[in-house]
């Protein structure tokens, strides 16, 4: 094993030899849909045209979506500088000029990768929203080759499975307890504890499950970091895995993240290949055995019980606790049941030990968590930040602040809370958010601004749940029902200041008579939206006026006739013929035939030879 | 699956034994069976149901009731062309549920059904993990970013 790390070491130096030209391609599921598949056609194209010697590196995600695709050059000595938003015909520019006349892309070029100041180029990691960031977990993202474990090696990959073996079990299990490492899918159970439950069972064989069942609409994290550095994340299970006394492991992933799967699969044969699993891993006595299970669509699959029972084959419906997974689990045997980020953090505290971990974070919120950062704001992306920053950190200086008027951010996915303003100074720690009426959850965050209507979230969150509710309890499977109707009623304009009591009542019922996480926060949009935002509420039952201008039985659409030059782009797209008038003459929109499709909105903003001239207004009577 | 000519029925059943063989029979089984099912035929049949039964030695009703649980399992034919929506929140705040009417609108047919001439299906999903180019959908395996319901027509007539 020596050797082939050495071996790997050496390869990576070669690789980053300064004559040795290496083009890097952010190739994770969001690269490839904002077009990074047509770059590397390019790419490929230009370079066996041009005859030009060079290594083209598909990588995983380093976290800013808002650039992405990401194409970064390392060529004549320089250091890799990093170009963004490539398109096809960027992609031919800079190949033209950076690797045939040496000079790189000033325009296009958003950083770069040396620890020498070059031009102007800010380096990469100075960029505001990295700045701010700690890297443990996405360390390797976008730096290494997912599918090549020669490059996980080369950065001391399996260094900390290493120092596992070289310690017993319990001592793997104290380091973990000691570094405070609790649960990244969202609970926050300590890790150590978890283990040491388990441990402490005697009944066999046991079992450590990777819950890759990533399911909150708007968090990817798990999914880039599986595509980006799976090993981590495995390397994290054998670990689990020796100090839980488990000789077998399941990932349990999402059907929907088929890249991440097949490099899933590429990660456990290179471990076979190599003796990192079977029988004696690295000469010890432990043995251990991968295997892949996909999930198949169920939000309640997240939570572990429910997990259990997919994996069984039956309906993923959860069950009560005690007893614990970690005594009685899978076919009722001891199992673990970790998050994809925790166990991709715990290779790193095996490596650099628990005090190391520590310095990171708050006092019991130690460590760093990922987030996915997204909806109304101006830089997108995977980001990393030490527990206990502020919300408003995260916001402001990662990501730059919203687009317009703050309104909300929501942590948590569907069980979370939307936070305002004045709660933007809340340090992000488990408490803390709970606290605040939320949840940490899994890492989603999402902005919202003035445009987003708080009660239309609300009504979409539960909407939402009440869809993947299991139906074993009635209070979650009927309440969470009557609370949509509810909220439809009001986005409608139908709604009574009534509906507001009955809304909080049912929600306070449905949290506490459910059985499962599933249950016991899906009322968790409304409450904190409720608390924070009653006046929004108010507006739509006794004003019938939605402030954002969403909720489509509130508003109209219309034309501003001292705008529009009749240009009749909007006549062409409107499905309904609800748009009418001569050439060169303001058109007429005849609001009983209009079904808000928001067609013609959308092609004078972008295509007609007037723009804005459509707008949306409160709708004058219901 | 359901064929009229007497050869085509014959391979379907072939292709099917050769799904069944693959796995063990123990319950566990039933979700994986079921995935490699639809992979390789589009969608669950009542044949293949009975099939799956015959073979793990449970009740029709056990299958159909943990394939109902989950929403990746469909019970009719797949078109030529499989279209689905992204209705995560970041899509959702950005109009991704008037994306989907538009397509239900153009298509005429409604989520979770195909049209008449097989060419599109049509799903919702609740997060493809792209949510930074939202609004979203996909196509077959492609994923196009920051749609809008004026881009619609023209990105479905590339696909035949």
């Amino acid at each position: 094993m020596q050797k082939l790390v050495m071996q790997s070491k050496v390869e990576w130096q070669a690789l980053h030899r300064p004559d040795h030209t290496r083009i890097y391609l952010g190739m994770a599921s969001c690269g490839r849909a904002a077009g990074s598949e047509q770059v590397k056609e390019t790419i490929l194209g230009l370079l066996k045209k041009h005859k030009i010697a060079a290594q083209l590196i598909e990588v995983g995600c380093i976290g800013p979506c808002y650039l992405e695709p990401l194409m970064d050059i390392a060529a004549f000595g320089n250091p890799r500088i990093s170009y963004s938003n490539v398109n096809p015909a960027k992609a031919k520019l800079i190949i033209e000029k950076h690797l045939l006349k040496g000079e790189y892309v000033r325009h296009l070029a958003v950083g770069h990768f040396g620890t020498v100041p070059i031009d102007d180029l800010p380096g990469f990691f100075t960029l505001p929203m990295l700045k701010s960031q700690v890297r443990i977990v996405l360390k390797n993202c976008g730096f290494i080759d997912p599918e090549n474990i020669r490059h996980y090696l080369a950065q001391d990959g399996y260094g900390g499975l290493e120092k596992a073996l070289s310690l017993t079990p319990d001592q793997v299990i104290e380091e973990i307890t000691r570094s405070g490492l609790r649960g990244r899918g969202g609970a926050g159970f300590p890790t150590g504890k978890k283990w040491q439950i388990c441990r402490a069972v005697s009944d066999g064989p046991k079992q450590i499950i990777c819950n890759a069942d990533e399911g909150d609409p708007g968090a990817f994290m798990n999914r880039s970091l599986l595509e980006s550095d799976p090993h981590a994340v495995l390397e994290g299970m054998l670990i689990a895995g020796y100090a839980i006394g488990a000789s077998a492991g399941t990932i349990y992933i999402r059907a929907e993240y088929p890249l991440a799967i097949k490099r899933l699969k590429i990660a456990i044969k290179q471990m076979k290949d190599i003796g990192l699993l079977g029988e004696r891993i690295l000469g010890s006595d432990f043995s251990f055995h991968l295997k892949i299970k996909e999930g198949a669509g169920a939000f309640v699959c997240g939570e572990e019980t429910a997990l259990i029972q997919s994996i069984e084959g039956k309906r993923g419906m959860p069950r009560t606790k005690p007893p614990f997974p970690a005594v009685s689990g899978l076919f009722g045997k001891p199992t673990v049941i970790n998050n994809v980020e925790t166990l991709g953090t715990v290779p790193h505290i095996l490596r650099h030990g628990p005090a190391w971990f520590k310095q990171f974070g708050v006092e019991g919120n130690s460590g760093t968590k990922t987030f996915s950062l997204v909806g109304k704001v101006r830089r997108t992306g995977l980001i990393e930040v030490p527990l206990g920053t502020t919300l408003k950190k995260i916001i402001q200086d990662i990501g730059g602040g919203p687009q317009k008027t703050f309104k909300a951010v929501q942590t948590g996915g569907p069980s979370g809370g939307c936070l305002p303003e004045e709660l933007l100074d809340t340090q992000v720690t488990y408490e803390t958010l709970a606290a605040a009426g939320s949840i940490m959850g899994s890492g989603g965050l999402i902005v919202m601004d003035q445009d987003t209507c708080v009660v239309d979230v609300a009504r979409y969150f539960l909407d939402f749940i009440q869809k993947e509710s299991c139906g074993k309890c009635t209070s979650c499977r009927v309440g969470t029902r009557h609370m949509v109707e509810i909220l439809e009623r009001i986005c409608n304009g139908d709604g009574a200041i009534d509906d507001l009591n009955k809304l909080e009542s049912l929600a306070k019922t449905v949290k506490s008579t459910s059985l499962c996480g599933l249950g016991q926060t899906a009322p968790n949009p409304v409450l904190t939206t409720l608390r924070y935002f009653r006046n929004e509420y108010v507006e739509h039952v006794v004003d019938k006026y939605c402030p954002a201008l969403v909720c489509r039985s509130l508003i109209e659409y219309y034309v501003i006739p001292e705008k529009c030059t009749g240009c009749q782009r909007c006549v062409s797209v409107c499905p309904s013929g609800a748009i009418t008038g001569p050439r060169s003459e303001p058109h007429n929109l005849d609001i009983a035939k209009c079904i808000k499709c928001r067609a013609c909105l959308e092609i004078c903003r972008f295509d007609a030879i007037a723009g804005n001239a459509i707008a949306i207004r409160t709708r004058e009577e219901k | 699956m359901v064929d009229k000519k007497g050869g085509e029925t014959e391979m379907t059943a072939k292709q099917m034994q050769r799904i069944l063989d693959e796995f063990q029979v123990e319950p566990g089984s039933v979700i994986p069976i079921l995935q490699k099912v639809q992979q390789t035929f589009g969608y669950i049949a009542p044949q293949a149901v009975e099939k799956v039964s015959e073979y793990l030695k449970l009740t029709e009703n056990e299958i159909y009731g943990v394939a109902s649980f989950y929403s990746q399992f469909r019970f009719i034919p797949k078109g030529r062309h499989s279209i689905t929506v992204c209705l995560g929140t970041a899509c959702h705040v950005r109009n991704g549920g008037i994306l989907l009417e538009a397509l239900e609108r153009l298509l005429e047919i409604r989520t979770g059904e195909c049209t008449a001439d097989k060419r599109f299906d049509l799903e919702a999903v609740a997060c493809l993990g792209c949510c930074a180019l939202a609004p979203v959908l996909k196509i077959d395996g492609d994923i196009f970013g920051n749609m809008a319901v004026i881009k619609i027509k023209e990105l479905l007539e590339k696909f035949e």
